[in-house]
């Protein structure tokens, strides 16, 4: 769980500013939409892309409602390849096994490729705190690292900053010479990494999939620096959730193929690395594997046979990409490391609904996202479930201006609408009511309000005016012109 | 009219019996006119679709349950909206899924509910209403629409069937245009922006006229527009197959 807390009631707040900000907003718009168009091509490309997201959904389904068998079954094979397990069941504990093999390997600096359970567990926070330096190899994960954020997107992590902005980071944190040319501010970024690249004893990643037939940990990018940091340094350390498995290596293939297509529309990415076990003698690598396995929330979710859907996802990002919530608020509105529609279903099974109640709620639910996953996880649906889960344990809390509260509300109306006649007395006293209000005015043969009074009728006419009801209406016209 | 005139049971929706009553007149004298017989019952209200989106599941429930009492010996329901279809079809079957007596009812119910335009190309087997409307009019897919129910072609088969109507294509037909029920007063704001992206593109593809099938959208995007002035209209398409200019 994080310490630091999602606090999704505040993400009214951080939408807000978002949407304020044209600099973001045209971020967010552009690299989405690039993302998106990439996809759409590489997919036009595959004949039977259909049938292999389906096959993918099934291979999914299968290791979650059995993960107990297969999560053994890949304990055992990466031990017997010669690493070594280990169970975390909370963030925190997974963040103190990493910390003691460090110091059992003696080493002070971390090289790390990008992982999203890494952010999710906060680690670089608790290696600092225990004065290890973890260097982040991933060029977006460096950038966020800099500035001391949360990652923006799954698979673009800096997503949200501008060359400009990264010139900007750069010149500040690394001192170097501004330039928007992407080459250099890669070349910059190697620069300063390389030479620490060196120095580091342990190497940490993530994991796309964990094959449980080989016990095989397999990592994907396009930079290199995850390769970098699984062979170079002499302890590599995988994190993995538990989520990730697949039950056998020529399943990789139906993955690997959805995959680079989904996130970046790539066939594949520059770097497929299949890791299993620690170098054999008289081979390159690390001397020593170690997996970490991390539940932090997973089996909850697990436990929940609705929502256990939501674990088949494979962090493509495409949910994201297409979502135009996501493309308005951006990442960081969701409050935590995962964002997006799959952030709002994941990020209250992580760290509690007590934390993330708004998050199901922060959907036009268009369904743009079920259309996009690789892994046909029915996005809407689960957090229409989410909302359910949502009213009955976490009630939203009272709103400023608010006559009655929503779940009151709600029963109200639902009594109304069991009875016509009330019904109609309302829609009766909202013309009435509505006609009344001073700042009503008339054009087109109809009457608009531009402010409604009583949350949270008077949220619509933020930014938008609300028309008065029709003088007659239908059931009206039915008994005089049809009956 | 024949015996083996189809009989339509309407489902009105509240948003067009209360907000566009003109909308459900043009639904009754179009089917009418395609040979249909339209039936109203007064007794009905909503489809309950505001509590579902919003998490109250057992008031949702409680207004489902009437509505499959009122429509149950039905031959077909029409409804002028793709949302309230797609609570009777596909949301109605999911609130019930663990009360079979329930559950067999909205089964039932939902092979023989409608969306109009569905209805008028696929069992009334019209496209050509007689309408005419020499101006651009850009077609608006709304969500539940397009992507539960999988109507696309239908309403652009009736639209293109307008005499004198040019058929714009708006950018990024497909997404969404924010109303998104109780989304649209729990997120104001961001509602907001993605009705400003859809009438953009609209007024980019030149349409002087937005046309869409649920009054829902509708109501968001004349809301906007009239806020900030645009020079477009909107029209429910049932409207747009009532004109003669």
């Amino acid at each position: 769980m994080s310490e630091s807390g999602v606090h999704s009631a505040a993400i009214h707040e951080r939408a807000h500013t978002a949407i304020g900000d044209a600099h973001l907003q045209e971020a967010y718009r552009s690299s989405t939409l690039r993302l998106y168009s990439h996809r759409l091509e590489a997919i036009g490309q595959v004949p039977g892309f259909e049938p292999l997201r389906q096959r993918a959904r099934e291979l999914k389904r299968e290791v979650m409602n059995h993960l107990d068998y297969y999560l053994a079954q890949f304990a055992d094979n990466v031990e017997r390849q010669g690493g070594k397990v280990h169970w975390a069941r909370t963030g925190t504990e997974a963040c103190d096994i990493v910390k003691q093999i460090v110091k059992a390997a003696g080493a002070r600096e971390v090289v790390k490729g990008k992982s999203m359970v890494g952010e999710e567990i906060e680690l670089n926070h608790a290696l600092e705190a225990d004065g290890i330096e973890a260097i982040e190899s991933d060029l977006g994960e460096m950038i966020v690292q800099l500035s001391g954020e949360r990652p923006a997107h799954i698979v673009a992590p800096a997503m949200h900053k501008t060359r400009h902005d990264v010139s900007d980071l750069f010149s500040e944190k690394l001192h170097s010479e501004r330039t928007e040319d992407p080459e250099q501010l890669t070349a910059i970024a190697r620069k300063a990494l390389r030479a620490k690249f060196a120095k580091a004893g342990v190497g940490m990643s993530g994991a796309n999939f964990a094959v449980a037939e080989t016990g095989s940990v397999v990592t994907i990018e396009n930079e290199g620096n995850i390769r970098f940091s699984t062979t170079a340094p002499h302890v590599h350390i995988a994190l993995v959730g538990i989520e990730k498995i697949i039950p056998r290596f020529d399943d990789l293939g139906v993955f690997l193929r959805l995959l680079g297509r989904s996130a970046t529309g790539q066939k594949l990415t520059s770097y497929t690395s299949i890791l299993t076990g620690p170098r054999r003698p008289g081979e390159d690598g690390p001397d020593e594997m170690h997996v970490v396995l991390i539940d932090n929330g997973r089996t909850g979710a697990l436990a929940d046979e609705k929502m256990r859907e939501a674990l088949y996802c494979i962090r493509c990002g495409a949910c994201l990409n297409t979502c135009p919530v996501y493309r308005k608020i951006g990442g960081h509105a969701y409050g935590w490391v995962y964002s997006g529609p799959i952030g709002a279903l994941v990020t209250p099974q992580f760290v509690g609904l007590n934390q993330a109640r708004e998050l199901p709620f922060a959907s036009s639910l268009c369904g743009a996202c079920r259309e996009v996953c690789p892994v046909k996880i029915n996005i809407p649906d689960l957090l229409l479930h989410l909302r359910g889960q949502a009213q009955a344990r976490v009630p939203a809390e009272p709103h400023l201006g608010e006559v009655l509260s929503e779940g009151k509300g709600m029963r109200l109306w639902a009594w109304a609408m069991k009875h016509p006649w009330v019904y109609s007395l309302g829609g009766a006293a909202t013309r009435f009511g509505t006609r009344l209000l001073p700042t009503a005015d008339e054009s087109g043969g109809r009457k608009w309000v531009s402010r409604l009074p009583f949350f949270p009728f008077s949220n619509w006419t933020l930014g938008r005016d609300f028309p008065v009801p029709d003088p007659v209406p239908f059931r009206k016209r039915w008994e005089k012109q049809f009956r | 009219m024949a015996n083996n005139s189809p009989k339509v049971a309407l489902f009105i929706t509240c948003l067009v019996d209360q907000f566009y009553p003109q909308v459900g007149e043009s639904v009754v004298r179009i089917l009418q006119r395609a040979g249909a017989i339209v039936t109203f019952d007064p007794a009905q209200t909503c489809c309950g679709q505001p509590a579902f989106n919003t998490g109250y599941r057992d008031e949702a429930r409680d207004v489902a349950i009437r509505n499959l009492e009122l429509f149950e010996d039905a031959d077909y329901v029409v409804a002028p909206s793709g949302s309230c279809s797609t609570m009777f079809r596909v949301f109605y079957p999911e609130l019930f899924e663990n009360e079979p007596e329930l559950l067999q009812k909205a089964e039932r119910l939902r092979g023989r509910f409608y969306e109009f335009s569905e209805f008028l190309v696929k069992v009334m087997k019209v496209e050509n209403v007689g309408a005419s409307f020499p101006h651009r009019v850009a077609y608006h897919d709304s969500c539940h629409l397009l992507r539960e129910l999988g109507i696309e072609s239908e309403p652009r088969k009736l639209i293109k069937a307008v005499k004198g109507l040019e058929l714009v294509d708006l950018q990024d037909n497909k997404v969404c245009c924010g109303f998104g029920g109780t989304f649209s007063v729990k997120f104001p704001e961001v509602s907001v922006a993605m009705a400003r992206d859809k009438l953009r593109a609209a007024a980019d593809a030149g349409a002087e006229y937005l046309v869409a099938n649920d009054a829902g959208c509708l109501m968001h995007l004349a809301g906007y527009m009239h806020r900030e002035k645009l020079p477009i209209q909107t029209l429910h398409l049932a409207e747009l197959l009532e004109k003669h200019e």
